[in-house]
């Protein structure tokens, strides 16, 4: 059994036949050809498929693509590399395989900085995995975009 | 220089095997070992498969030699028969959905009629569990120094103790993937992978193939940390095995449990100490015995366990040293490779065990180690004559600075006084790391290099070392612009493709900025010379020249060459295990302060400094974050990161349950360099990116021993362990 869906995916409309069990992350990268949405761990830990649901980040290899009808997806293609520039001066990504979900979470963060109120970057990010860059170029460009003092340590253990 | 990669990685451009788009490829799936020890009595298709579908490859199938060729041939590519560890690899299959493979490799039942497995490396096997030799050892290994008994039945204070580290899965974000087709007569493998050269021999050697029928290609690689070094040989095998039987390009990309479960781990390890001390703590005698888990076959387990007797005995000086090491076969899924290569394992042992002493002699950590450390021109356990000019009393120093270790202390001791049930404590680790490989193995790999002058003045770097995160792309383009005076996008970093680019040898210990650094200048140098320029030309003249070279020379193609040349005044006696282990080794300090909660035992670092010396920086962005994320690496192994095992098999293969360090468990990571150019090291570089991995596990356990009174001597110091520990205390 096959369901028909609909969707806005990065603005555009889609509409496809998904299985009901088929998630948002092979319908992505699979079938749409998507592929900078990235798999780590297949059950929701490392957040490396981040997309955004409606507005709001999600692990899409946990959303069946059903799921999804009539909602607005975003991914990693569809944001703008211009606010990029302060990941690649604190040295956010090494690998690379889980900074497309990093960059969406941490622009998410950005784009609603009212959450620093009552959390940390370091708790707000706590949702995607890094095992390369021990996280402090990643805390400190999310720091960067917002307009904070790097909390990551730079400078302090400096000469 | 900014990464040069990154903005592709940011936006989610850059390619992985995963993302590569296959016309017509069938995806591979993997069968395995349900038990650790037997014989195959069985296997069964059940006919709830249409299996007229699927491509079922058997060892049979192996062309020339089932074995995967590394150090020895015992490891078979596919099982024939008979299985020495669970989820060791007895069927593959394939099919042009990913699920109808899956379901397919879920529908074949291996029947193993069972034998008595060896599971423990610390218990000596009883007669039925001997697999390998008379006794399961797969290595031995020594080092010896003056005279230990005599040093040890002399001194005033022997300090004895038994350290104990678990295994660490390496979980690099990118899952093992490859994928492998036939183009004409030549097949091609495609992948994640460190040592593209590596894959090419075990291919060329299991599939009777010349180079020249086989090519091998890696992709940008999400991570290695040492799992890329040996397995991908492994999954190389399969896809190409299931491409030549199908006649199509086959897929095989492990979802994370089945990396998890079957792959490679680090060595856990059992390290003895004895430790021969004067009352005022010099050491007179070092006796130590390591013993490494190997697991079922022989892997690289010899020389890890090399580079770990090696760094057994630390940056000290010690007249009389004894170094056993040996490394056992069990039934447990292979170890391998992993950042550190046994040197963690040993320095853990090591470093913990300095503060047990200290505490013994009623001696402060710090005046312990600084009574100890090596000063130039007083040599190591191998008799290294250590003469680099670095001080390293001075990086101590420093590291003590930076974390207001002295303040620290005081601070508290009155917050430990006030509270009720947090403690905090401070502990440091001081230690070395070995750069490039260990002792004759630079000389034995003969690495090779080209640069390439390209028609239009720009120049290609063709060598088969790869970016796995750690900097390669950017650092070569740094080091070839740098020494021809080129803009950095003058410079192209050619793919590692073994068509094209010579053996300059595995990305692995550290070896890649200083060694092959080193030969890039060295090649850079020689393209100067092959279109008539000294080695003061920079920039314009070079491009102009290498241009005027190409019209002359239309079609041909102009290549300066290095080749590996050992530095002077290095010399290695393998026989006797004596002599240069090293041609160059960085040297740290780094202090941990956490806070335990007496309640629940959990441990929190608030406060890490690294301080290193590394030789000269070379990108000192790379550089910081190669230090941040091997602290973090080794801060996971230390308190959280945990296999654990049942009959052999791994039963937390998840990250739901496996856990490592998410941003929210680690404070800020405090780097700092101490800068000594290295002559022979490009740029003056000298290794690091295991260096930092080495010290954290140490200097955490030490500061939860200053907190707590308590004695931890076994990682990962859970909570659950460390309760144990502190009710056994108070």
């Amino acid at each position: 059994m096959t369901l028909s869906i609909g969707f806005t995916l990065n603005g555009k409309a889609v509409s496809m036949e998904a299985d009901p069990a088929e998630r948002l992350l092979d319908t992505l990268r699979y079938r749409l050809g998507l592929t900078g949405t990235k798999e780590g761990c297949g059950e929701g830990e490392c957040g490396a498929c981040t997309v955004y649901l409606d507005g709001l980040p999600v692990n899409s290899c946990l959303v069946p693509t059903y799921q999804v009808r009539g909602a607005r997806v975003e991914t990693i293609e569809a944001l703008d590399p211009v606010q990029l520039g302060p990941f690649l001066e604190q040295g956010a990504t090494q690998c690379g395989a889980c900074t497309p979900g990093v960059v969406m979470t941490a622009l998410w963060i950005s784009a609603h900085p009212e959450l620093l109120e009552t959390h940390t970057v370091r708790e707000l990010m706590a949702g995607n995995l890094c095992r390369c860059t021990g996280y402090d170029g990643i805390v400190d460009a999310v720091a960067t975009t917002i307009g904070e003092v790097g909390e990551g340590g730079r400078g302090k253990g400096e000469a | 220089m900014q990464r040069r990669e990154g903005l592709a990685k940011l936006t989610g451009r850059e390619r992985y095997v995963d993302d590569l788009p296959l016309e017509g490829a069938l995806w591979g799936m993997t069968v395995r070992s349900p038990a650790p020890r037997g014989r195959v009595s069985a296997v069964r298709f059940r006919p709830d498969v249409n299996w007229s579908e699927i491509v079922v490859v058997d060892y049979r199938d192996v062309p020339t030699a089932n074995e995967i060729l590394l150090i020895e041939r015992d490891q078979p590519v596919l099982a024939a028969g008979y299985v020495r560890h669970v989820h060791e690899a007895v069927l593959l299959v394939a099919h042009p959905s990913r699920e109808m493979a899956r379901r397919a490799a879920r529908a074949v039942d291996v029947v193993v009629a069972p034998e008595p497995p060896a599971l423990d490396f610390r218990a000596p096997p009883r007669p039925e569990q001997i697999q390998f030799g008379r006794d399961n050892v797969l290595k031995r290994l020594q080092i010896a120094k003056g005279d230990v008994e005599q040093a040890l039945a002399r001194a005033p204070v022997v300090v004895e103790g038994v350290y104990e580290t678990g295994a660490q899965e390496h979980v690099y974000l990118e899952t093992q993937g490859m994928i492998a087709w036939l183009e004409n007569d030549v097949l091609v493998v495609k992948g994640s992978m460190q040592c593209p050269y590596y894959v090419l021999n075990a291919l060329q050697h299991a599939l009777g193939r010349d180079e020249r029928r086989v090519r091998v290609i890696q992709t940008p690689t999400g991570g290695g940390f040492g799992g890329k070094e040996e397995y991908p040989s492994t999954i190389a095998l399969h896809a190409a095995l299931l491409a030549l039987k199908a006649g199509r390009p086959v897929k095989m990309v492990y979802d994370r449990p089945e990396d998890m479960a079957s792959t490679t781990k680090r060595h856990p390890s059992l390290v003895r100490h004895r430790t021969a001390l004067t009352t005022d703590g010099r050491l007179l005698a070092q006796d130590i015995e390591v013993v490494l888990d190997g697991g079922a076959y022989v892997t690289l387990s010899p020389v890890v366990l090399s580079r770990g007797i090696i760094h057994a005995a630390g940056p000290y000086a010690c007249d009389n040293v004894r170094i056993v090491g040996r490394a056992m076969f069990t039934n447990a899924v292979p170890f391998g490779a992993f950042r550190g290569f046994g040197a963690p394992q040993t320095l853990f042992a090591l470093e913990r065990h300095m503060d047990v002493i200290a505490r013994a002699l009623g001696l402060d950590p710090v005046e312990l180690r600084r009574r100890n450390l090596l000063r130039d021109g007083q040599s190591t356990a191998t008799g290294q004559v250590i003469r680099d000019g670095t001080d390293r009393i001075a990086v101590l120093e420093r590291a003590l600075a930076l974390s207001g270790y002295r303040e620290k202390q005081h601070s508290h001791a009155a917050f430990n006084a006030a509270q009720r049930s947090q403690r905090r404590g401070i502990g440091l680790a001081t230690f070395y790391h070995g750069a490039g490989f260990t002792g004759g193995g630079e000389v034995h790999l003969n690495s090779r290099l080209q640069v390439a002058g390209l028609p239009d003045g720009r120049v290609e770097v063709l060598s088969a070392n790869i970016e796995m995160g750690q900097g390669t792309l950017t650092v070569f383009t740094q080091i070839v612009a740098d020494r021809l005076g080129l803009a950095p996008e003058e410079v192209v970093i050619g793919e590692p493709d073994t068509a094209r680019v010579p053996n300059s040898g595995p990305t692995v210990a550290s070896r890649t900025t200083m060694v092959v650094g080193r030969l890039i200048e060295r090649a850079a140098d020689d393209l100067r010379h092959r279109v008539g320029l000294d080695d003061r030309a920079r920039g314009a003249a070079v491009k102009d020249a290498i241009m005027r070279w190409h019209r002359e020379h239309r079609g041909e193609p102009l290549l300066g060459e290095a080749v590996y040349e050992r530095p002077p005044g290095i010399a290695w006696d393998e026989e006797r295990y004596q002599g240069d282990a090293y041609a160059a080794f960085a040297w740290a300090a780094y202090v941990a302060e956490v806070e335990v909660d007496l309640r629940t035992c959990t441990t929190r670092v608030i406060d890490f400094v690294a301080v290193q010396e590394v030789g000269k920086v070379i990108n000192p962005t790379l550089a910081r974050g190669q230090v941040q994320g091997g602290v973090v690496q080794g801060l996971g192994w230390a308190l959280m990161e945990e296999c654990k095992v049942e009959n052999g098999a791994m039963i937390n293969n998840q990250l739901t349950n496996y856990i490592i360090p998410t941003s929210d468990d680690v404070p800020p990571i405090r780097v700092a360099f101490v800068e000594n150019p290295y002559p022979h090291g490009a740029q003056g570089a000298k290794g690091l990116g295991e260096l930092p991995i080495d010290g954290p596990a140490p200097a955490i356990l030490n500061a939860v021993a200053a907190a707590t009174g308590a004695d931890p001597r076994a990682i990962p110091l859970t909570a659950e362990r460390l309760m144990e520990i502190v009710e056994r205390t108070h």
